[in-house]
């Protein structure tokens, strides 16, 4: 019965959408307010109807109703009760109403704090916004119905939630995620709007700014988690591997980051509008495709993809009619004036774009990387395409992008004094090299790339600073200056540092991991790093859906003190049969001592990894700051004060599109 | 020139050489990193090269994984049916490395014919399965069926 | 209006693009080419898995649209599928002919005896000869053959409910098939 109400929710959400599409953007067309001002409670309605049929979704899982189809597939009566509720995203149904949920989520967000935009503005973003709904759901309701049920006879209980996703981590890792997958349709619905309307201003800019930055956030934090959840649940203390889901995610946070950048050009100068509109039109292409082609499985298995072509196809019809749509609005629409606003080489306006442009080339080469095997597999070869070649790319785009980033950071608009930024250099030489070559030294072996990987970061961290001191200058001494600063140059500064703690995470774990295959058992001991790891015993282990064997090891520092105990795993889940490896983790601010069970190899003996794992905290560590910057960012004054004084600005942003008539098309101009 | 377009000249010529840096890099790296995939009947048949990083794909024969009981160092015989490959490796394997499973392998194949693995795939592994591999082990699984 | 050109670049891009996708969709692996397709069955005398003094060649079948479906005991996908063939064979009236492939004959007949016998008749190819000519590559695999013996289709893997929904039924009732 939960069931088939969550149905007919949805069904009635997908009307509600199809209603969002019509009656505002008609409204916008024909100048009828009273069919604009439908826009926000048809927003709201339907994400209360998408809410519901969700929430029925989860009641079903939590009740153990396994004649739902879906539950069956992958829940189990044995699992924690928190499992069953996430097991509702496990698989491809459930996450794809996660999906729908979210952005009609965004959608009510943006009808309830867009009061201070003007209402066709407002019809026609929600419009938008609804046609991407439609979409959706017509996909869900189509081929993908989680409500469906198992009729007349239903098994007694489920095939179990994947092992995998048995974890905290995969609780709050693709809500995330797709926070800031989905969260990038605002800025899309605010691009297409715009192209619709014909009101491509900094004003435009400014409202779709702060939703990107909110986006870019959660995608940020996003990536993280699943970073993190693949560091310490797959069990070998890998934490990116390069593969297709990964890039993914990787792809609209790499063209949303650039987005991010654009944005604050054509807000605060008036040019790349062309440009800024194509990257969010991009961006939210890539969240689209990306999801859409790792759930569908042409990336991972053409199998999946080739057993049901239906979706396939639906997949692709929905991203031909969603991006083609959109682009061929945007060739139509874009507009084509000369800019008349004039920036010399040494402005803010060239950096930005440098970083815009290696950005891009960064999400081409990710997207050029995954999708290679595809084309390749076409023209009838088998091939991969491996680690090294990402590594290369990023090793090689990374450090100009920072480098760029660091004397960027002193450029001002329109123009820069000369020599202003040459003189900056030095000093940041000065302060980035010693370190960057200290480094290697202390960690015990020389690598070129950490040497790269720590000038860089130090170089980006002194610029960002040095930036700071000269901006907290006031009379009330550094603090009370650096408190008067603004949210979104405060926000700015922590995205900036948190993405150099992450390089500098990166590079030192990625060539000071120290890892060791032995052989162990009981009474033995492994000396990895300066640290001994003793296997004191190992014995069974009962979980509610599982059976393992659970290791204690001990780890002595140098004078044999107890640093810490660890118990890795290995688990059997009874129901799938499946096999995991729980990692033993003591985890620190400058390293992880991590352990995990390999396989028995003898009576009492196992085979064991140890590993040592410097600086890794800093990859997370560093994806918090930047994601902390951004939320700093957007609860910027100016937002709010905007939204008080909403008439007065209309007057100024009118004033603004007149003085800004022209527009760029793209950088290039 | 007037400032106008030398500026424009200045944008154009970052892009061109910006972008030409790049796609000629990722072009190099892609050369210099792409794993092509070959089944243990080509390598029986002399097929692959050697000393060159390849994968291999295939079912692991039973009671052919052969583990030295004082170190990690394992060996295993692959096959599709066709042809039988083996392969020494040192370390851990997967959780879903069974014997009768599909499993990939990365690393290079020495003179005496062996295949020296640096990596091994189980199927549903924490990396990826990709698609050609797949699609080895499906092809195995047939040829087993109809033999 | 150079410039406007210059803007439709990246939807040429994305079109192109798409229509690669769209080719992938289309390029089944498991849609093998069938060398076969609208033409005749090929020549036989095989026998009879009951009655191997029994003969049957390709003029057995003919005279009413049919699947051929290659099975052997040796196959755990056969084993899934026969209870859907059952189903074909009894409700819904489908002319079904067995090509018992490869296999043991004892082995066979008890599998029949056992899970029951969905075909008109089975033709017993222990050495796999038709199998050769006809281009098996696996079992199962299912055949549409029309009233005239002439090879319409040929499925690969487990027939179930989609399938014989979406491709064996109306193929089975096109007027090409039933002629």
């Amino acid at each position: 019965m939960i069931a088939e109400l969550g149905h007919y929710a949805l069904i009635l959400g997908f009307c509600f959408a199809v209603l969002l599409s019509v009656i505002p953007l008609i409204g916008a067309w024909i100048g009828d307010r009273v069919w604009m001002r439908l826009s926000r409670p048809l927003a709201g309605a339907q994400f209360i109807l998408v809410l519901g049929a969700f929430c029925a979704l989860g009641a079903n899982f939590l009740m153990d109703d396994f004649s739902v189809r879906y539950v069956a597939g992958n829940s189990n009566s044995l699992l924690p009760w928190y499992y069953k509720l996430s097991a509702v995203w496990g698989g491809h149904e459930g996450s794809l109403l996660l999906w729908a949920l979210i952005l009609t989520g965004w959608t009510a967000a943006v009808a309830k704090f867009s009061k201070s935009l003007p209402l066709d503005m407002v019809a026609r973003v929600l419009g938008v916004m609804g046609l991407v709904n439609i979409g959706f759901m017509l996909f869900i309701l189509v081929t993908s119905n989680p409500f469906l049920r198992y009729l007349p006879s239903s098994p007694q209980d489920g095939a179990d939630l994947n092992p995998l996703l048995q974890d905290f981590g995969l609780i709050v890792h693709p809500p995330m995620l797709y926070m800031g997958y989905v969260g990038f349709s605002v800025a899309f619905a605010f691009a297409v709007a715009a192209l619709l309307g014909g009101r491509l201003d900094a004003a435009w800019a400014r409202w779709s700014r702060p939703w990107t930055t909110v986006a870019w956030s959660f995608q940020t934090i996003g990536i993280a988690l699943g970073s993190w959840w693949a560091y310490y649940e797959l069990g070998w203390g890998g934490w990116w591997f390069w593969d297709p889901v990964e890039n993914a995610s990787l792809m609209p946070w790499l063209a949303g980051t650039a987005l991010m950048h654009s944005l604050a050009v054509t807000e605060k100068r008036g040019v790349f509008k062309s440009w800024t509109v194509l990257l969010a039109i991009f961006t939210f292409s890539l969240s689209l495709l990306g999801t859409f082609l790792v759930r569908s499985g042409i990336l991972t298995s053409v199998h999946a993809f080739a057993s049901d072509p239906e979706r396939g196809r639906f997949v692709l019809g929905l991203l031909a009619v969603t991006i083609g749509g959109s682009l061929l609005l945007y060739a139509l629409r874009a507009p084509v004036v000369k800019s008349r606003i004039g920036f010399s080489e040494r402005s803010r306006e060239i950096f930005l774009l440098l970083n815009n442009i290696l950005l891009v080339v960064a999400t081409l080469t990710v997207l050029g990387g995954t999708l290679f095997p595809l084309i390749a597999e076409f023209a009838g070869y088998e091939v991969s395409v491996g680690a090294p070649y990402f590594n290369l790319m990023f090793g090689f785009l990374a450090p100009i992008l920072v480098l760029i980033m660091g004397v960027g950071i002193y450029s001002h608009w329109k123009d820069t004094p000369a020599g202003t930024l040459l003189k900056k250099i030095p000093p940041l030489a000065v302060v980035s090299l010693p370190i960057a070559l200290i480094v290697p030294w202390l960690m015990g072996a020389f690598e070129w790339m950490v040497v790269v990987g720590m000038f860089i970061s130090i170089w980006l961290i002194a610029a960002t600073l040095l930036d700071v001191w000269t901006k907290s200058a006031s009379r009330n001494g550094r603090w009370k200056g650096w408190l008067k600063t603004s949210r979104s140059f405060k926000g700015m500064v922590l995205g900036h540092l948190g993405l150099a703690v992450t390089i500098i995470g990166a590079s030192l774990v990625s060539h000071y991991t120290v890892e060791k295959d032995v052989r162990m058992e009981p009474g033995s001991v492994s000396e990895v790093a300066g640290y001994q790891f003793k296997f004191v015993s190992v014995g069974h282990k009962q979980g509610p859906n599982y059976v393992g064997d659970r290791a204690e090891i001990q780890i002595l520092d140098t004078d044999g003190d107890l640093v810490s105990t660890l118990h890795p795993e290995k688990r059997r889940y009874v129901v799938t049969g499946n096999v995991m490896t729980e990692a033993g983790i003591d985890p620190g601010l400058l390293r992880d001592l991590y352990v995990s069970l390999g396989e028995p190899v003898g009576e009492q003996a196992w085979a064991v990894r140890v590993q040592y794992k410097p600086f890794v905290r800093w990859l997370w560590l560093g994806a918090i700051l930047m994601a902390w910057g951004g939320i700093l960012a957007v609860a910027d004054r100016r937002y709010r004060v905007l939204r008080k004084a909403k008439v007065r600005d209309q007057k100024e942003v009118s004033a603004t599109v007149d003085s800004v008539t022209g527009a760029a098309v793209g950088g290039a101009e | 020139m007037n400032p106008k377009r030398k500026q424009r000249l200045l944008a154009v010529t970052f892009i061109v050489v910006g972008v030409g840096a790049a796609v000629g890099l990722a072009l190099f790296a892609l050369s210099q990193n792409i794993n092509l995939f070959f089944n243990p009947s080509q390598i029986a048949a002399g097929e692959a090269p050697v000393d060159q990083r390849i994968r291999v794909g295939g079912m692991v024969v039973e009671g052919s994984v052969n583990r030295d009981p004082n170190s990690l160092a394992v060996t295993f015989n692959l096959t599709d049916y066709n042809g039988v490959v083996t392969v020494a490796y040192t370390g851990i394997l997967p959780d879903l490395f069974r014997e009768g499973q599909g499993v990939v392998t990365q690393g290079r194949l020495d003179t005496q014919g062996i295949f020296q693995a640096d990596e091994v795939l189980a199927k549903h592994d924490e990396n990826y399965m990709p698609p050609e591999i797949q699609r080895a082990v499906d092809k195995a699984k047939q040829a087993e069926a109809t033999n | 209006m150079m410039r406007r050109v210059l803007l439709f670049i990246p939807l040429v891009v994305i079109v192109a693009m798409f229509l690669l996708f769209q080719q992938m969709i289309g390029h089944d692996p498991s849609a093998l080419e069938l060398a076969r397709k609208d033409k005749p069955m090929p020549e036989f005398a095989l026998p009879d898995l009951h009655d191997t003094q029994r003969f049957l060649t390709q003029n057995d079948l003919k005279g009413k649209p049919m699947l051929l479906n290659v099975w052997a005991t040796w196959c755990p996908s056969c084993r899934v599928e026969h209870p859907y063939l059952l189903k074909l064979a009894r409700e819904n009236g489908v002319k079904l002919v067995g090509l018992n492939y490869k296999d043991d004959r004892d082995a066979a007949l008890e599998w029949l005896d056992k899970l029951d016998n969905p075909y008109a008749f089975v033709l017993f190819d222990a050495e796999g000869k038709l199998g050769l000519d006809l281009g098996v590559y696996g079992a199962p695999e299912t055949y549409v053959i029309d009233a005239n013996g002439i090879i319409r289709y040929r499925h690969v893997g487990v027939v179930n409910e989609k399938v014989w929904k979406e491709i064996l039924e109306p193929l089975l009732q096109t007027p090409g098939a039933s002629s």
